[in-house]
C-alpha cells in the first residue's frame, strides 16, 4: 500500500532550517519502502490557477491561509497503515508539526 | 524547474455536481496525462484517500501519538497532484488552466515551487 | 506468439531449474541469485531470434557457474578456490537432457526454491518479490513496474529479503515434514498474493501488473506438477483459472467495474471454467477438505450457473458456513452475509453483518459499508442504503471501486 507522508511545518519555523531524516531515510530506504520524496518552496511564492469557460485567472499566494502549512512530502509503499505511522514517527519530531498519513488511491480494483 | 500542480477538493462542491459534470472531470484527466507526458514534463502524479482515511503522527518527548482523521478540518483539503518539470512558473501556470478540476467553479489549482525532488532511484 | 515471448517463457521456465542446480553444487543464496539473474540478461540479448543454443539449460548454468565465480572472486578470495574446483569438476555433467526435458529434481529444486523465498522470517512484501526474481526469472525492473515503485525501492526489497534469508541461516533444502505443512501456506499464500495483485489491475497504465495473474497460474502448476496429491495446491490452481476466466467481462465498455451478477457470461473463459472446476472435483473428492477448496468450489457454484438468477446460493451458503468455521476472518463472514441474504433474506444477511461493527479488523472498512449498502437496498431502505455506499466510496482507496459505489448511491437519488 502506498502512503503519502505530510510534513507540517510551524508557520512560526524559520525557513530553510534543516530537518534531520536520517534514520527514516536509513529505515524506509534500506527495506525498500521509500519511492520518492520533496521538498517545498516557500508557500507565499505559490500561484493559484483558475479557469472558467475559458477564462484563466491567476492568484498570487497560497490555495488557504493557514497557521501550518505542508513543507515536504515522502510517498513510502509499506504493508499495511500500522508500518506507515512507524515510519511517520521517525520523522514527526523537532520543527515538525506532526506527519499526516495518507492512503493513496490504487487505479486499480476488484469486482465489489 | 519543478512544480507540483495541487488538486485541492471541496465534497460540497464536488458532491453538488451531477454524474456526468463528475465523471467528465474524471476522464479529463487522461488526456491532460498524455499532454504533459508527451511533452517530457510529467514526472509523477497521485490520487489520494478520503481524508477520514488519514492519521496523524506527532512525536513529543520521544513519545509518538497518533489520531486518526486529517491534520486540518477544513472545507477543502489535498485530493492530488501533478509533478511537473517545465522550462518556466509560467508554463506550469499554463498546465495547471488544463487540469479539468481548474475548471470546476469554486476548485483551483494551487502551483508550487519545488525546491528538491527525488525518487528512490535518486 | 512472438519469438520475443517464447524467448521469454524459456528463460523464466530455466530460472529456477538453474539456480537449483547452482545452490546444489555452491550454496549462496545471494551469490546464486545474482549469477542466474546476470546469465538470464545475457542469455536475453545473446540469443536473438532462432539462435537458442541446443542446450539452453546447460549455456545458462555455465554462464551463470562463471559469473558466479567472478563474483566470488572479486569478493571473497579465500573461497575462491574450492568453488573454482567444483565448477571446473562438471559445468555440464549434471545437466545433460534433452533441450526441453526436465532433470531430475528439476521439480523438487522448484519446490525448495519456493519454500526458501517464502521463508517466514521475511514480510509478505519481501516473499512476493523474491519469489518473482528467483523462481519465476523476472529481472528486478520487471517487478518494480508490476507493483508500480522505482526500480530503487525494489533493489534494496530483494536484496534486504535475500540478507535476511542468511541470517535466518534457511537453507536450500526441503523443510522437514513437521513443518512442510505450515511452509506450503506460505508458498501457497505468496502465489494467491501475486495472482490478485494482477486481477485487480485490469487496463491502462496498469496492464503490467496484470501479467502477474499469468505468472502466479504458471508458478502455481509448477508447485501443482510437484505436488500432484495435494488438494489444496490443485484447488488454488483451479480457484486462480475459475476467476481469472472473468477478467475480461469484468469491466465495462466504459471501463468500470461490472458486478459478477451483471457480467456477460459469454465473455467468460469456457476452457479455463472447465479445467478449474474439474481439478477442485478432483481435489474434493480425494484430500481432505481445506480452505483453497471451499474458495474454488465456490468459485465454480457462481461460474458455472448459466444465468446470474440460475446460481445455486444455497450450497453457497452451506460452503461459507464450512468456511468460516475452518478459516475464520471477516471478509468470510461478509461473503458469508450475502448468501445468507440470498437464501434467507435480506434481514438474516444484514444482522450477521453486525457482528462485524467491533471487529477492528474490518470495521471502517469500505467492504463492509458496501455489502450494507447492497442489503438495505435490497430490503428498501433506499436511504440508508445510499449513505452506506457514500460511506464506503469515502473509505475505498481504490479508484474504479470508489467510482463504482458512488454510482450505485448515485442511483438511489432517485
Amino acid at each position: 500500500m502506498k502512503f503519502l507522508l505530510n510534513l507540517y511545518r510551524r508557520a512560526v519555523a524559520l525557513p530553510g532550517e534543516r530537518l534531520d531524516h536520517e534514520e527514516f531515510l536509513a529505515t524506509a530506504g534500506q527495506a525498500g519502502e521509500l519511492v520518492s520524496a520533496h521538498v517545498f518552496a516557500d508557500p507565499s511564492i505559490s500561484a493559484v490557477v483558475w479557469a472558467r469557460d475559458g477564462v484563466v485567472t491567476v492568484t498570487e499566494g497560497p490555495y488557504s491561509q493557514t497557521p501550518d502549512h505542508v513543507a515536504g512530502q515522502y510517498v513510502v509503499d509499506c504493508e499495511s497503515r500500522e508500518r506507515a505511522v512507524e515510519l511517520a514517527a521517525l520523522i514527526a519530531g523537532g520543527q515538525v508539526g506532526g506527519v499526516e498519513v495518507r492512503p493513496l488511491m490504487d487505479s486499480a480494483g476488484m469486482e465489489m | 524547474m519543478k512544480f507540483m500542480l495541487i488538486m485541492h477538493n471541496n465534497p460540497q462542491i464536488w458532491d453538488a455536481l451531477t454524474e456526468e459534470e463528475r465523471n467528465e472531470v474524471m476522464s479529463g484527466h487522461g488526456p491532460f496525462m498524455e499532454t504533459v507526458k508527451k511533452s517530457g514534463e510529467m514526472i509523477s502524479t497521485t490520487a489520494l484517500a478520503d481524508p477520514s482515511q488519514s492519521a496523524v503522527v506527532r512525536v513529543r518527548g520521544g513519545v509518538p501519538a497518533v489520531t486518526d482523521g486529517p491534520y486540518l478540518e477544513a472545507k477543502e483539503y489535498l485530493g492530488g497532484y501533478y509533478m511537473v518539470e517545465c522550462d518556466s512558473r509560467e508554463r506550469a501556470l499554463e498546465l495547471a488552466a488544463l487540469i479539468p478540476d481548474a475548471g470546476v467553479e469554486g476548485l483551483g489549482i494551487e502551483v508550487r515551487p519545488v525546491l528538491f525532488a527525488g525518487t528512490a532511484d535518486g | 506468439m512472438s519469438t520475443t515471448e517464447r524467448l521469454g517463457d524459456l528463460l523464466r521456465e530455466l530460472a529456477p531449474q538453474v539456480l537449483g542446480l547452482l545452490l546444489r553444487r555452491h550454496g549462496g543464496f545471494e551469490e546464486c541469485e545474482d549469477a542466474v539473474q546476470e546469465a538470464l540478461l545475457v542469455a536475453a540479448t545473446r540469443w536473438p531470434a532462432g539462435d537458442i543454443p541446443e542446450n539452453p539449460r546447460s549455456w545458462l548454468v555455465t554462464v551463470a557457474s562463471r559469473r558466479l565465480v567472478d563474483q566470488i572472486r572479486s569478493e571473497q578470495a579465500r573461497r575462491r578456490r574450492e568453488v573454482t574446483a567444483a565448477v571446473r569438476e562438471a559445468p555440464d555433467a549434471a545437466v545433460a537432457p534433452a533441450p526441453g526435458e526436465e532433470g531430475p529434481g528439476a521439480r523438487d529444486d522448484t519446490l525448495a526454491l519456493l519454500f526458501l523465498c517464502c521463508h517466514p522470517g521475511l514480510t509478505p512484501a519481501s516473499q512476493v518479490a523474491l519469489t518473482l526474481r528467483a523462481v519465476g526469472g523476472l529481472t528486478t525492473v520487471e517487478v518494480a513496474r508490476a507493483f508500480l515503485v522505482p526500480e530503487a525501492t525494489m533493489a534494496p526489497r530483494i536484496s534486504r529479503a535475500k540478507q535476511r534469508i542468511r541470517t535466518a541461516g534457511a537453507s536450500f533444502e526441503m523443510p522437514p515434514p513437521q513443518e512442510r505443512a505450515i511452509r506450503l501456506d506460505a508458498v501457497l499464500h505468496v502465489l494467491y498474493l501475486i495472482f490478485n495483485e494482477g486481477y485487480t489491475a485490469s487496463s491502462g497504465p496498469d496492464l503490467h501488473r496484470g501479467d502477474l495473474t499469468g505468472e502466479a497460474i504458471r508458478l502455481t502448476r509448477m508447485v501443482h506438477r510437484s505436488l500432484p496429491d495435494d488438494g489444496e495446491v490443485a484447488a488454488l490452481l483451479a480457484l486462480m483459472l475459475l476467476t481469472d476466466a472473468r477478467r475480461t467481462a469484468r469491466t465495462g465498455p466504459d471501463g468500470g467495474l461490472m458486478p459478477l451478477a451483471e457480467q456477460d457470461r459469454k465473455r467468460w473463459d469456457a476452457a479455463m471454467i472447465e479445467e478449474g472446476a474439474a481439478l477442485v472435483t478432483d481435489a474434493m473428492s480425494v484430500s481432505p477438505l481445506g480452505p483453497y477448496q471451499l474458495q474454488a468450489a465456490i468459485a465454480a457454484l457462481h461460474v458455472q450457473a448459466p444465468r446470474a438468477e440460475d446460481t445455486d446460493w444455497e450450497q453457497i451458503r452451506v460452503l461459507y458456513g464450512i468456511l468460516a468455521r475452518i478459516a475464520p476472518n471477516p471478509m468470510v463472514t461478509l461473503n458469508h452475509a450475502v448468501a445468507v441474504a440470498m437464501t434467507r433474506g435480506p434481514q438474516a444477511g444484514l444482522e450477521l453483518l453486525e457482528s462485524l461493527d467491533c471487529d477492528p479488523r474490518i470495521a471502517r472498512h469500505h467492504r463492509l459499508y458496501a455489502v450494507r449498502a447492497h442489503l438495505q437496498e435490497l430490503v428498501g431502505e433506499y436511504a440508508a442504503a445510499r449513505e452506506n455506499y457514500l460511506l464506503a466510496a469515502r473509505c475505498a482507496t481504490s479508484l474504479p471501486e470508489q467510482r463504482y459505489l458512488r454510482d450505485r448511491a448515485g442511483k438511489l437519488e432517485r
